[in-house]
């Protein structure tokens, strides 16, 4: 039973990960129909970034939780400008292209941004410094760190603020104005461009935060680590109904849920036929099911016939 | 060679007399009227290769230092080879740790007709460039390429005097089996060649050992969250943990393990056998078992640590001893055979026996040194440092292997002697100055 409960909390912090970056992809989905492929190396900018400003800190006598919010708070910046620059450079301008142009450019854009990345940090793995004093609390036989409790507050925190920024707030109606159709929310006086723009740059913040929480969880921070979480989190947005933000956030969280448990159990279940190197498969998995039983996602009601 | 520059002054005569009017015709006489009546001592041409730029150029340097010192020795002693005397040059060349650059240095030694290589460094430079030294039939010994594919080629001409990866896994195994003693080992591997690869050869030798030995966990060489599969070891309870990957991976991995509570004992392969885990897992990493190909270097025997440290005023690095051992035995070989032709002397480098600087070298049908020693090492106040030597499946603890490799030393076979005489004299001069 603590290993169940141990595999859940496993999951519940990849989760949130998760959900945090698949918020990113949604969030562009739902305004330009953009797959933006590009949005998992934003999570490995901003995980560049804050292992840069902590590395610099890490000798001072700061307290460990400042130097790494600190880190987030460079890595923000850092990814929001990035973000509107990728939708200001590449996409703006293809905005009335077919829509294979600009996914194709989304792809591009990764390949782009990854050997920036590159190029500045080396291609060496980065050991972020350990600094945060290593604290972990049993629960029911289990045992949750420090570090786990921090993501998964933080990211319902992150959602929850997004939540209101969506729904309760001018900018938020605007977003969802534009998202259900740019051409009338524009004659009813809404700036498309800056909307779509400000999307990104809330994405990118979304992503940078996330670039950070992996980073000192794991303790490392490599120029290639943005596709792979990239595509899961893009599979997570795809099971919760990409569009729509609630989607997002309980396809994170089911996700990181089905992977820990699928790596921690396939091997007993299958007598070893399947091990865990399928962990990652997993989410791929569900993408597929996905995609054939309910095209539309868990919560999407909306089936994809905008253009 | 004295063919050669006879051609030579053929050559520049020719060539001379093509240019007629360039004033030329004075120079091949001097050359040829000079050669007869001091008889010059024969030029023969050693070749060593290894990266002397980039990342690891403090290593090739090293290396190249190896080389330096057995011939600089055996210019010292005197050579003769056929009744001739024979001065010995070290032709060195930077392959900068690239595979191109590294075939390209190859055939610019082939070129400047050395009789032998020393080198190269990287695996992945030596089996490439070995097919060069293969076609031009130059023996080459490599000091401290561990891929076993560069003695799998089939060439005749191609040795190493460290040991092979694919002998890693049985050691660090029959370590794990001796010293720690585990019921059951968890063995989890990152699903490359090499990683799979040595985590098999753990599994078959701990297996041999009558350990329970659990079904195989695998991460990917990028995995970084390895939470999961922890989470369902630490259910099954093994007493050692073998990872087969890299640092970068095993690094998180450790940590992973220490902050869910799981207390096996961590042991890698020499690809997470770093001080880079020290890095990337912190305080876990203490106490981490890992093993690489070959022997420490303070393992080396003492009469060429001092040698070394009073020509060139460093310590030897890494694989230093092995270059000397590798030049040496070229040099054996050459006197066995009494001749500095490759074609001569390849059988009996082939067949040598030779008391070295790393012990005992022997080779074997496919020129892989026959009992090459592997190295544990352990994490101790964020260094590793090496704790025991397995030889032959025997584990010896380090400081035991230290002294008896004290007491060998002077106990060395006689064609050793002299130059064990001669040595204090040589190294106590540069010392002085």
């Amino acid at each position: 039973m603590d290993i169940f409960l141990q595999q859940i909390i496993n999951g519940l912090t990849l989760g949130s990960v998760y959900a945090i970056v698949a918020l990113g992809y949604t969030m562009v989905y739902g305004i330009i129909q953009l797959i933006n492929f590009a949005h998992g190396e934003l999570v490995m900018i901003g995980a560049m970034v804050a292992f840069s400003v902590i590395n610099a800190l890490a000798g001072t006598h700061l307290p460990p939780v400042l130097i790494v919010f600190i880190g987030i708070l460079a890595a923000i910046p850092v990814c929001m400008l990035v973000g509107y620059a990728m939708e200001r450079i590449a996409y703006r301008p293809l905005r009335s292209a077919p829509r294979l142009a600009p996914l194709i450019t989304a792809i591009g854009i990764s390949i782009i941004l990854q050997h920036l990345a590159l190029l500045v940090w080396s291609r060496n793995p980065l050991a972020f410094p350990q600094i945060i004093p290593f604290v972990t609390f049993p629960i029911g036989g289990a045992i949750i760190s420090g570090v786990q409790i921090a993501i998964i507050l933080t990211s319902v925190l992150m959602m929850g603020a997004l939540t209101f920024m969506v729904y309760r707030t001018k900018l938020g109606i605007a977003m969802r104005a534009t998202s259900q159709n740019p051409l009338v929310a524009g004659l009813m006086g809404i700036d498309i461009d800056r909307i779509i723009s400000f999307t990104f740059i809330v994405g990118a913040a979304l992503a940078a935060v996330a670039g950070v929480m992996v980073g000192t969880y794991y303790g490392i921070a490599h120029y290639g680590m943005g596709s792979l979480l990239g595509m899961k989190a893009f599979s997570a947005a795809v099971l919760g109904g990409i569009g729509n933000l609630a989607g997002a956030m309980l396809g994170g969280i089911l996700l990181g849920i089905v992977e820990a448990l699928g790596a921690g159990y396939i091997g007993d279940l299958t007598n070893n036929v399947f091990g865990s190197n399928y962990q990652d498969v997993f989410a791929f998995m569900v993408l597929i099911g996905v995609l054939v039983f309910r095209p539309s996602g868990l919560l999407g009601e909306r089936v994809g016939d905008r253009a | 060679m004295q063919g050669t520059r006879f051609s030579l002054a053929i050559f520049a005569a020719v060539a001379a007399l093509t240019l007629a009017g360039c004033g030329e015709e004075k120079k091949p006489e001097p050359a040829v009227a000079a050669a007869p009546p001091p008889p010059p001592p024969l030029v023969v041409k050693l070749g060593h290769v290894g990266p002397l730029t980039g990342g690891i150029a403090h290593l090739g340097k090293d290396n190249e230092n190896g080389a330096r010192l057995a011939v600089d020795e055996a210019n010292a002693k005197g050579l003769t080879l056929g009744g001739k005397k024979v001065k010995l040059e070290l032709v060195t060349e930077d392959d900068q740790a690239d595979p191109k650059v590294g075939t390209t240095v190859a055939q610019k030694l082939v070129d400047a007709k050395v009789v032998g290589v020393i080198g190269h460094l990287n695996s992945g430079v030596s089996i490439p460039a070995s097919a060069i030294y293969n076609q031009a039939a130059i023996p080459m010994i490599s000091g401290s390429s561990t891929n076993p594919q560069l003695t799998e080629q089939g060439f005749k001409n191609v040795f190493r005097v460290v040991g092979r990866d694919d002998q890693q896994g049985p050691a660090i195994a029959s370590y794990l089996a001796s010293e720690v003693k585990p019921k059951t080992v968890a063995v989890i591997d990152d699903a490359t060649a090499y990683g799979e690869g040595l985590a098999n050869e753990v599994e078959k030798t701990l297996k041999a050992a009558g350990i329970k030995v659990l079904p195989r966990e695998k991460g990917t060489d990028k995995t970084t969250d390895f939470m999961a599969i922890l989470t369902k070891l630490k259910g099954k309870k093994p007493n050692a943990v073998f990872y087969g990957g890299m640092d970068a991976t095993g690094g998180p991995l450790l940590k992973q393990a220490r902050e869910l509570g799981i207390k096996a004992v961590f042991a890698f392969g020499d690809g997470a056998c770093t001080d880079k885990m020290k890095e990337l897992a912190g305080d876990a990493a203490e106490g981490l078992l890992c093993s690489q190909a070959g022997l420490p270097v303070q393992a080396a025997n003492k009469k060429f640590l001092d040698a070394y440290k009073a020509k060139f005023n460093v310590e030897p690095i890494l694989y230093a001893p092995f270059t000397y051992d590798a030049a040496n035995l070229i040099i054996a070989a050459m006197k066995k055979a009494d001749s500095p032709d490759p074609a001569k002397y390849l059988p009996e480098l082939a067949k040598i026996s030779y008391e070295g600087a790393s012990g005992k070298i022997e080779f074997d049908d496919k020129g892989d040194r026959k009992d090459a020693e592997m190295t544990i090492f352990t994490m101790k106040g964020g260094k590793i440092e090496p704790i025991a030597i397995i030889k032959s499946g025997k584990t010896i603890k380090f400081e035991d292997f230290l002294k008896t490799a004290e007491a060998a030393a002077p106990a060395a076979p006689a064609p050793e002697a002299p130059k064990a005489a001669a040595e204090p004299v040589k190294a106590a001069e540069p010392a002085k100055k």
